[in-house]
């Protein structure tokens, strides 16, 4: 097994910056496999992939391409077989299909705890508790509770939440998907708005083309069984786009064939 | 630090790629979202004060009465000899009798302070004890399964041991109800823990609440409602042991409290000084329940949205 190194401890917030414009990435994984058990088949295998600092970058793949495994690996909570990651600004923040807010916290507080744990002193944590919500276009949700909230108010406080945390990359694990289209149309838009604003680096994980389309830089495409870089899109299209625009729907149409290709694979064995 | 001074994304897109995002769509989507939000949450409604009062004090209210006329019927047709089975109204003479001479205060006083003491011993006891039964997993083998068998012993079966262990006086009563009380308080943080969503302790490590951290500010807030449930249950098992140690352990030593008050009633023949005793150990651990526990614990449902509101 090769050395493993993982995020530095949480504490290393303020330097982080510096790091990452010195060595050029925000997140860097070198040949990393994962496979659950003993001798169990490779869910990830030989993973390189770079993400530069402030890159929006979409992992696609069918079910069972490991793409939530690989986040969790980045995101720390669980540890690669073999190969290195690098994530040199600090533990990332993570945000998951559900919501994952606490329900014994209001909406203010769930941030406000991001910000206790990662060490910001009580007086400054309401206030940028607040600015972080109206960076999300919340800013009266400080004192609801999350089951008064709707789907999209729960991701967007979810969102504020994340981006709370010291890290500076967003990992996004389908984040949208238990959503209606329209919220979801509502909520590319945002992201790609907060995206521009906050200069994090977003590792995006779906298995929505359009979707894929719509928000990332570039496009990854994973095999399934195990999981491999198959092929990738740099996307060129302008922001913000529109998922109905025609450009955006040849490129899925185009995508959406490879994603096909890997599907196809599995049947024939 | 969520600040806006990063470079922008290496990998340009072209000058459009983020100074364009915020050129004219964003009023737009601003406002759709507005509307987003508008119809899609909802204000919880709170029923009025009095309606709730009288959809949760009218019917036990009606049973009562229908009891106390079937026990007024089985009298009048004397189903049982009149010693055995005094009128209500007996009874309620009997009552008033012990009310002027003003020591109904005391005998509950004098239970419901031990019973308080007891119960906040098992607490102290009991909590620690399931936090560690619930994450150790060896603990968990060796006395999870004793815990929970231990739930099931009726505790007046302590209290001839413990007579002997600790002589006819408090210390004897006190075991007696913690061994009643901690192991149903332990019980329920141990499955207060087990039904803590695995995505909240996922969530938090991301957050950064990992080892004590995380129990304090995830698993305990976690797993409250479920504690609430053993605790509830703690109580009924704190009061009901003390009432079978009071009633077992007599002694002019012990004071007076309800079991005494209940076993002089039997001593001196008097049913309607039982039933009395009955009715009143009966009354405490209604009152408890419904003064502290019910509103405690739709407190915390309510907050979590976990108390579907009743129309």
């Amino acid at each position: 097994m090769s050395q493993t190194v993982h995020e530095k401890p949480a504490a290393a917030a303020a330097p982080a910056r510096d790091a990452v414009q010195a060595d050029g990435h925000a997140v860097r994984l070198t040949g990393v496999s994962k496979s659950f058990g003993r001798g169990g088949a490779p869910v990830l295998d030989g993973i390189d992939l770079t993400v530069a600092p402030g890159e929006f970058v979409c992992l696609l793949g069918a079910s069972g391409c490991g793409k939530s495994t690989l986040l969790n690996l980045v995101a720390g909570l669980d540890k690669p077989s073999a190969g290195a990651i690098d994530v040199p600004g600090g533990r990332p923040a993570l945000m998951f299909q559900e919501h994952a807010l606490f329900p014994w916290l209001k909406a203010g507080k769930n941030i406000e705890l991001a910000l206790k744990l990662r060490g910001m002193p009580r007086e400054e944590r309401k206030a940028e508790a607040q600015r972080l919500l109206a960076l999300v276009r919340l800013d009266t949700a400080y004192d609801k509770r999350v089951h008064e909230l709707s789907g999209g108010m729960r991701q967007r406080v979810a969102l504020a939440r994340a981006l709370a945390q010291a890290g500076d990359v967003l990992l996004m694990d389908e984040p949208f998907a238990a959503l209606d289209a329209i919220t979801r149309d509502v909520l590319h838009d945002e992201l790609t708005r907060i995206w521009a604003d906050t200069g994090r680096a977003v590792v995006f994980v779906t298995h929505n083309v359009r979707e894929a389309v719509r928000l990332g830089q570039r496009v990854v495409l994973l095999s399934s069984r195990p999981g491999r870089i198959a092929r990738e899109w740099t996307i060129g299209i302008p922001q913000p786009r529109r998922i109905e625009a025609p450009d955006v729907s040849a490129l899925s149409i185009e995508i959406t064939e490879h994603l096909r290709g890997e599907i196809r694979r599995h049947g024939k064995h | 630090m969520a600040s806006t001074d990063l470079t922008k994304p290496v990998d340009a897109d072209g000058p459009s790629s983020a100074s364009s995002v915020s050129s004219e769509t964003p009023e737009d989507v601003a406002g759709l979202e507005a509307g987003l939000d508008a119809l899609e949450s909802y204000q919880e409604e709170r029923t009025p004060i009095w309606r709730t009062l009288l959809a949760k004090v009218g019917p036990p209210t009606l049973a009562i009465a229908v009891l106390i006329g079937i026990w007024q019927i089985a009298y009048s047709a004397h189903l049982k000899p009149e010693y055995a089975l005094p009128s209500p109204a007996q009874v309620w003479d009997a009552f008033m009798v012990q009310w002027h001479k003003g020591d109904v205060f005391d005998i509950l006083w004098v239970s419901l302070k031990r019973a308080a003491l007891g119960f906040l011993m098992a607490l102290a006891i009991g909590t620690p004890l399931g936090l560690v039964v619930a994450r150790v997993r060896w603990i968990r083998a060796a006395i999870g399964p004793l815990l929970s068998g231990l739930q099931s012993l009726p505790s007046v079966a302590w209290v001839p041991p413990a007579v002997i262990w600790f002589g006819l006086n408090n210390s004897a009563i006190y075991a007696v109800v913690l061994l009643g009380a901690v192991p149903s308080i332990a019980q329920g943080i141990i499955s207060g823990v087990d039904q803590v969503p695995p995505l909240f302790i996922r969530a938090g490590r991301v957050l950064g609440a990992t080892g004590l951290r995380g129990v304090w500010h995830i698993l305990l807030p976690a797993a409250l409602p479920g504690y609430l449930a053993g605790v509830k249950q703690g109580w009924a098992f704190s009061w009901r042991s003390l009432m079978a140690a009071e009633l077992i352990a007599a002694s002019p030593d012990l004071g007076y409290g309800l079991g005494q008050f209940l076993q002089q009633g039997r001593d001196l023949g008097e049913m309607p000084m039982m039933i009395t005793a009955v009715f009143l150990i009966l009354i405490v651990g209604i009152g408890i329940e419904l003064l502290v526990f019910s509103p405690l614990e739709k407190l915390v449902l309510r907050q979590r949205g976990l108390l579907a509101s009743t129309k």
